[in-house]
């Protein structure tokens, strides 16, 4: 009903044209072929355009909560800053670095970009914008994702620097535990929604009271907060950036890496930021369906003419200002409090959770 | 009834001394000088440290000296309970190939690194000493550069590009029954995962470096290196007139440049008999206290940021742009403002100072609350140093650590209260004293600090008299024969200067005390067996300047 009503804006119409043209003209495995690199050119320049958007947002936000301007000089209001950061960044030299080891050093980057890029194609940007929709889609997010940190204990390890290894090794305790914790609380809502394909899951939320955050009140609420805590873990940004650490560490793990090797550091950190709000809000905030509230047709209506992948950028907007909120409020943890939180807090809440998740689906506790 | 009391007890103190070392030579200078034998030294020392009456047990300055025909170390001593009794012990030695005498580093902890300092700079080496080793200086230097017959051929010492390995071997001389013998000892351990901390590094608030040995992420040994910046500032004022040495004093401890420059106006005065006006005393300390506030905002900025609080730190940043502009419309200059001059203060305050620091307490008063709910009371904050870096009280007066440090410690430390110099006397203030001896103390003793600063400033900006801002002196400042100290309570505790003249236009021999060099010396004690993270935070809990050590 709702969702038939059509959009002027969605791409699904444009996407599936593409595709009829494109069959009618050639054979099935050319067409395929086509679209195969078109999508991946699209991804691709969605990766570099949203991280060179976000670390623009994220600084000039971060300005304004630090009573700063934030960039002001290259365009109006600085709005090209991180396009002229980006081609400096490029131009750069890569400092050759003696008595590292070469091929793990060169190689880790390219682990922690590759395993940040890999989820874009799970990710249902919007309707009819999923590349990839797994029966397992879920599954597939928490295991690529958690490649990166094979890059980072590289890093740390080829560098022959001690900061670096002393950041890569945090970094390798605090992702192993936190990836505990994110995995177990998105589980708690696949248990809810009955699947694991996001397709799925963003489809059965379609009224507000059906985002898996309300669906499944508090076990939900408590799975979406401790996702959210141990999304902004993963992506190493305060208050649990320890594997960088400033202030001890120089830069951690990344001390060594100069030009665009440092910068593949930069962009998958930002794009981390970026796929953990993603996932928060396809599985919690209803991804990219509108704001839809029962019986308020109009209203409806009109929420409906705004197009899904605002949507889902919006909410995943809100969940990242969230996380530079906290990031630039809170001091750091030490090692040691960040594993007691976890270990400690973190997972015994989320198994307990997950446990009072099920009873409320078997006994249709949530809300219908 | 004070003075009559301090009186007395000095009197026994005295006994004391002639009881313990008979040939003492007693002397009532500004400060009573004791004279001994350098075989005596040692039986003096531990006689005035233990001694029940006043137990002596803070070594507040240890200065070398070259009188020409021997070399010598003057203690100047304080007690920890009552700082306003002073002593100082002088001692010398004749042989100049190889001077050696007793340390004491084993009575006050905080001789250890001032003993190498004197070593470095004079060649006296000290008996017993744990780590002969030079501080400030290289290892591989020609000559004592502080010793009269030093020969400053740059040829001797040639500006060397290479870069040289540490080498963690510390000599040191023994004494054992069979007579004295050198040997040289292994600093850290076999397998040790040493890690440079420093001289570059975001945390060390200036070119520190801690050799950290860690065992996982816990600091295990810390051994201190310094001298990266060194400048051989006494050394250059020895040949420079008191007024063109002022300057020096800004560049010490930069944070406080306006206190230590009071200092040695003071100290100069005093030995010359200049008198001052009673508009430039009020300026004086209202512009001490300033530089004050301005000292403790960046020391709490930069703790939040070594906690990783980037925020909190651009938050005191702003704060402190006030005191710099009004600092900039009194003297021309922001942080080092050269604003004291012998004989009173540069210029007279601007036409509005009166209204810009009003406004500018009613602003800190508001931030002080917002620093409270935005940092203070967080959890995350609260974790990383409460019960972090405990220092006890009695390792804070061993190794000299006085200022917020000392007083959070329970240490009560203020020398604003106990030697009151300028009209800190005529001024009401609370003494900020916590003991609980961890970093949160350290770090509210500052915040509480600055709002007593406010309320001596608020005591005194609208009752500025009139008059002169600056007393006439001659040209030529002599200083008449005669050893002169003056000691004031920077942003982080006792500074001191002592100034040894001849009678001529510049100082015989000139000396700082470095509030920052206790600072950092207690860090190895307080660091051992915490996170390599904690480390860090209680060096910003400490805020010791690099300058201020590398004089």
């Amino acid at each position: 009903m709702l969702l038939e009503i059509s959009h002027p804006l969605e791409l699904f119409k444009l996407t599936a044209w593409l595709d009829s043209m494109l069959r009618s003209l050639m054979p099935d495995w050319g067409a395929l072929l086509i679209e195969f690199v078109l999508i991946g050119l699209v991804l691709l320049l969605a990766y570099a355009v949203i991280a060179l958007a976000l670390i623009y947002i994220e600084r000039k936000i971060t300005a304004f909560f630090q009573c700063r301007l934030g960039p002001n000089r290259v365009g109006k209001y600085g709005i090209i800053q991180s396009v002229a950061d980006m081609v400096k960044i490029l131009l750069k030299e890569i400092i050759p670095i003696d008595h590292v080891d070469k091929i793990l050093f060169y190689l880790a980057p390219f682990f922690v970009i590759v395993s940040s890029m890999l989820t874009f194609g799970a990710l249902p940007f919007g309707n009819g914008l999923h590349v990839v929709d797994f029966n397992i889609g879920l599954f597939y997010l928490i295991a690529v994702s958690s490649l990166s940190i094979i890059g980072v204990l590289l890093a740390g390890w080829s560098s022959n620097n001690k900061y670096s290894m002393i950041g890569a090794m945090r970094s390798g305790a605090q992702f192993i535990s936190y990836e505990l914790s994110a995995g177990l609380s998105l589980m708690t809502i696949a248990v809810l929604s009955g699947s694991l394909q996001l397709s799925t899951i963003v489809e059965s939320q379609t009224y507000v009271y059906h985002w898996n955050l309300f669906r499944g009140h508090i076990p939900a609420l408590i799975a979406f907060v401790i996702y959210l805590i141990a999304g902004h873990a993963e992506t190493n940004r305060g208050p649990f950036d320890l594997p960088e650490a400033e202030s001890e560490l120089t830069a951690g793990y990344h001390t060594e890496y100069s030009g665009l090797q440092f910068g593949f550091f930069y962009l998958a950190e930002y794009l981390n930021m970026f796929i953990i709000a993603g996932i928060a809000t396809t599985v919690f905030l209803g991804g990219w369906n509108p704001v839809q509230i029962e019986g308020w047709n109009g209203f409806n209506e009109v929420m409906n003419w705004i197009p899904s992948y605002v949507w889902f950028f919006a909410k995943t907007g809100v969940l990242i200002f969230l996380s530079l909120w906290v990031r630039w409020t809170f001091p750091r943890l030490r090692i040691d409090q960040l594993l007691n939180l976890e270990w400690k807090y973190l997972l015994p809440i989320n198994l307990v959770n997950l446990v009072v998740m099920a009873v409320l689906v078997v006994f249709g506790l949530y809300i219908k | 009834m004070n003075f009559q009391a301090g009186r007395l007890i000095m009197e026994k103190i005295k006994e004391i001394i002639l009881a313990a070392v008979p040939e003492a030579i007693l002397e009532d200078k500004q400060v009573l000088t004791v004279t001994v034998e350098a075989d005596q030294l040692r039986l003096l020392a531990k006689t005035l440290h233990d001694n029940k009456e006043l137990p002596f047990d803070f070594l507040s300055q240890l200065i070398g000296m070259d009188w020409g025909d021997s070399l010598g170390v003057l203690y100047l001593l304080s007690s920890s309970a009552d700082l306003s009794k002073q002593l100082l012990i002088k001692t010398a030695v004749k042989d100049r190939q190889n001077p050696l005498l007793y340390t004491v580093s084993d009575i006050w902890e905080t001789a250890n690194l001032n003993e190498r300092e004197v070593y470095a700079f004079f060649g006296i080496r000290f008996i017993n000493h744990p780590d002969m080793r030079r501080f400030i200086l290289n290892d591989d230097w020609h000559g004592f550069p502080f010793r009269k017959d030093y020969d400053e051929d740059p040829a001797i010492n040639p500006l060397s590009l290479e870069s040289k390995e540490i080498v963690d071997v510390a000599p040191r001389i023994i004494e054992t029954p069979n007579g004295l013998k050198e040997e040289k000892v292994p600093v850290f351990d076999k397998d040790d995962y040493i890690i440079n901390i420093g001289p570059q590094h975001p945390s060390m608030h200036g070119v520190m470096h801690f050799r950290t040995s860690l065992e996982g992420e816990i600091v295990k040994k810390i051994d201190v290196h310094s001298g990266y910046i060194h400048r051989g500032i006494e050394k250059l004022s020895e040949k420079l007139t008191y007024p063109q040495i002022l300057h020096f004093t800004d560049r010490l401890d930069y944070l406080s440049a306006n206190i230590n420059r009071h200092a040695l106006c003071m100290c100069v005065e005093k030995a010359a008999s200049i008198e001052i006006p009673e508009r430039a005393e009020y300026i004086r300390v209202i512009m001490d206290e300033l530089n004050r506030i301005e000292s403790h905002l960046l020391a709490w900025a930069c703790m939040c940021n070594d906690l990783g609080a980037i925020t909190a730190f651009i938050y005191g940043m702003r704060e402190r742009e006030m005191i710099l502009d009004i600092f900039e419309k009194t003297s021309g200059g922001r942080l080092i403002i050269n604003y004291n001059v012998v004989g009173g203060v540069m210029f007279d305050i601007y036409k509005d100072f009166q209204k810009d620091t009003k406004a500018f307490i009613i602003h800190m008063r508001e931030s002080l609350k917002e620093y409270h709910r935005l940092f203070s009371g967080n959890v995350i904050a609260l974790g990383r140093m409460v019960g972090i870096g405990i220092m006890k009280k009695e390792d804070a007066v061993s190794y000299g650590v006085t200022g917020p440090a000392g007083r959070g410690s329970g240490w009560s430390c203020d020398l604003r209260k106990y030697l009151p110099y300028s009209i800190y006397d005529r001024v009401e203030f609370t003494e900020v004293i916590r003991t609980e001896c961890d970093s949160y103390a350290r770090y509210l003793n500052r915040l509480d600090e600055i709002e007593e600063s406010l309320k001596i400033i608020e005591q005194l900006v609208d009752n500025i008299p009139e008059g002169d801002f600056q007393a006439k002196t001659k040209a030529i400042i002599k200083i008449p024969e005669g050893q002169y100290f003056q000691r004031v309570e920077t942003a982080r505790g006792d500074f001191g200067v002592f100034i040894e003249s001849h009678g001529d236009k510049n100082p015989y021999r000139l000396k700082f005390r470095s509030p920052s060099m206790a600072l950092v010396s207690i860090m190895p004690l307080i660091c051992k067996g915490e996170k390599l993270s904690d480390l860090i935070g209680i060096g910003g809990s400490m805020d010791y300047v690099i300058p201020d050590i590398d004089r």
